[in-house]
């Protein structure tokens, strides 16, 4: 006898595959610009991150005794390690992505029991172990455009970290508009100063390159909210925050704050706002709680940024409200159907 | 006609797949040969059988009587003979085996004798007797649930009904029987619609279709037009499923929400199903009980899918076969591919809930379910605004009280959240798992509750018992103990223990015989009237 089921006997084609596939599409204007402004090291290392991730991914699945098929083909290994490749520096050696894309899917994804069931967001989590145990490594940048290394150099330094003749490694990587800022301020000069005295690096409104990078992981963002892979509550909440925030101290003291357009165009913002924030696994269930949940995000970013340790929060700020969201989801209940009726 | 509506929560707009069902006029399907009618054909009590094996029946004559309040009588759909009384197939998701009664036609349809059971002047009945006439004529909500349709037309004490709603919404893919009968019995519909509202003596009427419906839309409207009735309203609503759910109706039309844990009465408004009006419509006018229905066959296991009017007790696969199965036939649904449920043979018969029968080709392979990833789809379609992923985690985890903490019984089981979910997770099951679990533990509850206080009971009746078998020794021995010491005569003794016995009685009957303090002090006039009811009432015993 056939296994009778209950109703409903009809579905939409919606599947996660679907769901992570539009995500990572999303992602490709940004990370094209990205490459095109800071080299093709962001290549090399998605790639390493992506097959590591599914190494792991396979390995860990036949430990556990799991289908390796509908876990690997729903593209959540996949799009965490292309996130945490899009958070390192570019001139890296190769087994940074590596080392980080490991820690993710064996430890921040599936020893808290796989997909569905991590609490913290895994990509930040490999990428919050990697900036706590490789400093160096993790904040050197090199120059968007102007680094002068092609696609060989790049892999040349990823796997054996030997650079072209007459370059050296400390010569080339500087600090990032982000982490400019933060030591100069506190060195006592104002934002309009340091921005005047390094006027390359800076560009427009939020750093040469970043600037652009951040407005098509916008666009990219829209998109996803307009074809409903994700809501608009989060990002929204989020940006939101951290506009805020930022005009407050701006308001009252441009000199040491810089302002909004600084703070939502520099560094990871959109990509964390549209592409890790929004994480449904890891973030606030409700469309209430999304929005304390997103608004929590991005008024940490704007402390860590502005007085904390690191220059950009994103990681942090997503662990740490990460840890928030059962409590969230607990006091953010929407009033079910006839309630408003009951005595 | 244009009104105000009010938006509902969540919803989905689904494929409709209903025009190939109604490309042809609904048509009488043949007289089967034999008829099953199950006794149970909806929540509350089963009926009873008043007919037995070998007696001959006549269209039309009850063959099984109600059983309680919740309950409603069964009638003969054609003239012939019981065959039968036994456990049958039923369409039930469980696929359980029914008490019921089997009639072999004998192709004469001889109806009964309803001459005198029409009422075409129901203005001058009451809503009680016209609640009797619909018991009895066996009407059940033809919409689906099946609860008895006269219970739903009695508001009770202290419910002021304002509205009433006829739901002609039929929100739920491929069935199109409602929509079919809205064009093909507009007036009877509206007839008894004008029932309904005599029985509960309401002003304000709506007929509520969906704007997919046009032609239904245009006849009831064409019909009001004739019958210059401009109470009733014929509203069209948004085609969104599940704008027919009947909270969700409400709230469209009124903008009132019914109550969490409440029914449609608790704010003025009562619920009917347009095939209902129409049952009604014909029990009343007619003096016809409910016989037959309208069914939609439809799928794309039906070569020609159709609604056809099934007298009740016909088998669904003969009407299959005459709807042309097809080799795509491999999955029974009764009802709509939403809330309906899959029968594992289509040897059933149609019974008085069962609106359409879908039948379709099954998934050769079901999807794999994937982790829920909480992205909240379901949430944000759920019509009764609940989080269907919580309780899908407290269900799953057996979790009953949490799943009671969120609502769980708000769940309508429209199944939108099981529809979007992109882990293929069959949600609904859980909630339905939980529910019958839930009914279940409370069941047991209540059994072990009154075992308790039974058990509870009895130690108490056991301890009361000995402590009066305690008092009466020690009263004996008192008393041994007071005639030894005057070193009495045993005669003295029984004496004294009928004395005692003597002042206890005296005691008794003192205790008995204090009167009613209100009849004390009385004024002459008080005294005269009492006199003279004491002698009616004589009178009254001498008379009987």
């Amino acid at each position: 006898m056939s296994i009778i089921h209950s109703s409903p006997y009809i579905q939409n084609n919606e599947n996660v595959s679907r769901m992570m596939l539009a995500v990572i599409l999303a992602l490709i204007p940004g990370t094209l610009v990205y490459i095109h402004f800071f080299g093709f090291g962001v290549l090399i290392n998605i790639i390493i991150a992506v097959i590591t991730a599914i190494v792991c991914e396979v390995t860990v699945l036949k430990i556990r005794q799991r289908p390796v098929k509908p876990f690997i083909y729903d593209g959540t290994a996949v799009l965490t390690a292309i996130l945490l490749a899009l958070a390192l520096p570019t001139l890296t050696p190769w087994w940074l992505a590596a080392l980080g894309a490991g820690f993710a899917i064996i430890i921040a994804k599936h020893l808290y029991g796989g997909m569905g069931y991590n609490p913290f967001n895994p990509a930040m989590v490999g990428y919050a172990m990697l900036l706590i145990a490789f400093p160096k490594e993790m904040t050197a940048w090199i120059p968007a455009e102007t680094h002068g290394l092609n696609f060989f150099d790049t892999l040349n330094y990823s796997f054996f970290e030997t650079l072209p003749a007459g370059m050296s490694y400390d010569a080339l990587t500087m600090a990032t508009p982000l982490d400019s800022i933060k030591t100069q301020l506190s060195l006592g000069y104002t934002v309009d100063e340091i921005k005047n005295a390094n006027a390359s690096l800076f560009g427009n409104i939020a750093g040469y390159g970043w600037e652009w990078i951040n407005i098509m992981f916008l666009i990219g963002g829209i998109i996803l909210i307009l074809i409903k892979v994700i809501n608009w509550h989060i990002p929204v909440s989020m940006l939101g925050a951290l506009a805020f925030m930022a005009m407050i101290f701006n308001f009252s003291d441009a000199g040491s704050y810089p302002p909004i357009s600084f703070h939502l165009f520099s560094g990871a913002a959109m990509l964390g706002a549209f592409f890790i924030a929004t994480d449904p696994v890891t973030a606030a269930a409700s469309n209430k709680g999304r929005l304390i949940y997103g608004a929590g995000i991005g008024i940490l970013i704007y402390i860590i940024r502005t007085w904390g340790g690191y220059p950009d929060a994103i990681a942090f700020s997503v662990l740490l409200m990460n840890m928030a969201v059962p409590m969230i989801d607990y006091y953010s209940k929407p009033p079910v159907f006839g309630a408003t009726h009951e005595s | 006609m244009s009104a105000r509506l009010w938006k509902i929560f969540g919803g989905l707009r689904l494929p409709g797949f209903k025009a190939m069902s109604m490309s042809q006029a609904t048509r009488a399907a043949p007289l089967a040969k034999i008829l099953t009618l199950p006794l149970k054909q909806h929540i509350g009590d089963a009926a009873e059988a008043i007919v037995k094996v070998g007696d001959a029946v006549l269209k039309g004559q009850m063959i099984a009587a109600a059983n309680g309040y919740v309950s409603t009588p069964i009638h003969a759909p054609t003239s012939g003979k019981i065959i039968a009384i036994e456990k049958r197939q039923t369409p039930h998701p469980s696929g359980i085996s029914t008490d019921c009664i089997v009639i072999e036609s004998d192709g004469k349809e001889q109806w009964i004798e309803i001459e005198n059971t029409k009422n075409a002047n129901y203005r001058q009945l009451d809503s009680s007797a016209l609640r009797n006439i619909i018991r009895d004529a066996g009407i059940v909500g033809l919409g689906g649930a099946g609860f008895p349709s006269f219970i739903k037309l009695n508001p009770g004490p202290g419910n002021v009904v304002d509205t009433l709603i006829l739901n002609g919404a039929e929100c739920e893919p491929y069935i199109t029987c409602d929509a079919m009968l809205m064009q093909e019995q507009s007036r009877k519909i509206i007839d008894g619609l004008n029932i309904m509202r005599h029985a509960l003596q309401v002003e304000r009427c709506i007929i509520a279709v969906e704007d997919n419906k046009r032609a239904a839309h245009t006849m009831l409207v064409n019909a009001l037009q004739e019958h210059e009735a401009d109470y009733i309203k014929v509203i069209q609503i948004p085609t969104l499923y599940p704008a027919g759910g009947e909270k969700q109706l409400i709230k469209t039309l009124t903008g009132k929400e019914v109550p969490s844990n409440g029914l449609p009465i608790n704010i003025g408004v009562v619920c009917h199903n347009v095939a209902t009006a129409a049952a009604i419509s014909t029990a009343v006018l007619e003096g016809k009980p409910l016989i037959s229905r309208y069914v939609t066959i439809t799928g794309n296991g039906i070569e020609q899918p159709c609604n056809l009017e099934v007298l009740l007790g016909t088998s669904f696969s003969e009407l299959i076969d005459l709807c042309g199965r097809s080799n795509k036939a491999e999955q029974f649904i009764m009802g709509g591919p939403m809330m309906g449920f899959e029968i594992a043979d289509d040897n059933v018969p149609v019974i008085k809930t069962s609106n359409c029968i879908l039948v379709q080709s099954k998934k050769t392979k079901p999807d794999y379910v994937m982790p829920c990833i909480r992205c909240g789809q379901c949430a944000e379609v759920c019509p009764a605004q609940l989080l269907p992923q919580q309780l899908y985690w407290y269900a799953r985890a057996k979790n009953f009280d949490k799943t009671q903490d969120y609502n769980l019984f708000d769940c309508i089981e429209c199944g939108c959240c099981t529809y979007v979910c992109p882990s293929h997770i069959p949600l609904v099951q859980y909630y339905r798992f939980a529910k019958t679990e839930i009914w279940a533990q409370e069941q047991e509850k209540k059994k072990s509750d009154i075992a308790r206080q039974r058990h509870e009971f009895r130690q108490f009746r056991l301890e009361r018992k000995k402590a009066e078998n305690e008092e009466r020794k020690r009263q004996k021995r008192e008393l041994l103990k007071k005639v030894n010491g005057e070193k009495d005569s045993a005669e003295d003794v029984k004496k004294a223990a009928i004395e005692a016995a003597m002042a206890r009685v005296k005691a008794k009957r003192k205790a008995q015989s204090v009167s009613p303090a209100n009849i004390t002090n009385l004024t002459e006039e008080q005294k005269n009237a009492i006199a003279e009811i004491d002698s009616r009432r004589k009178k009254v015993k001498e008379e009987s």
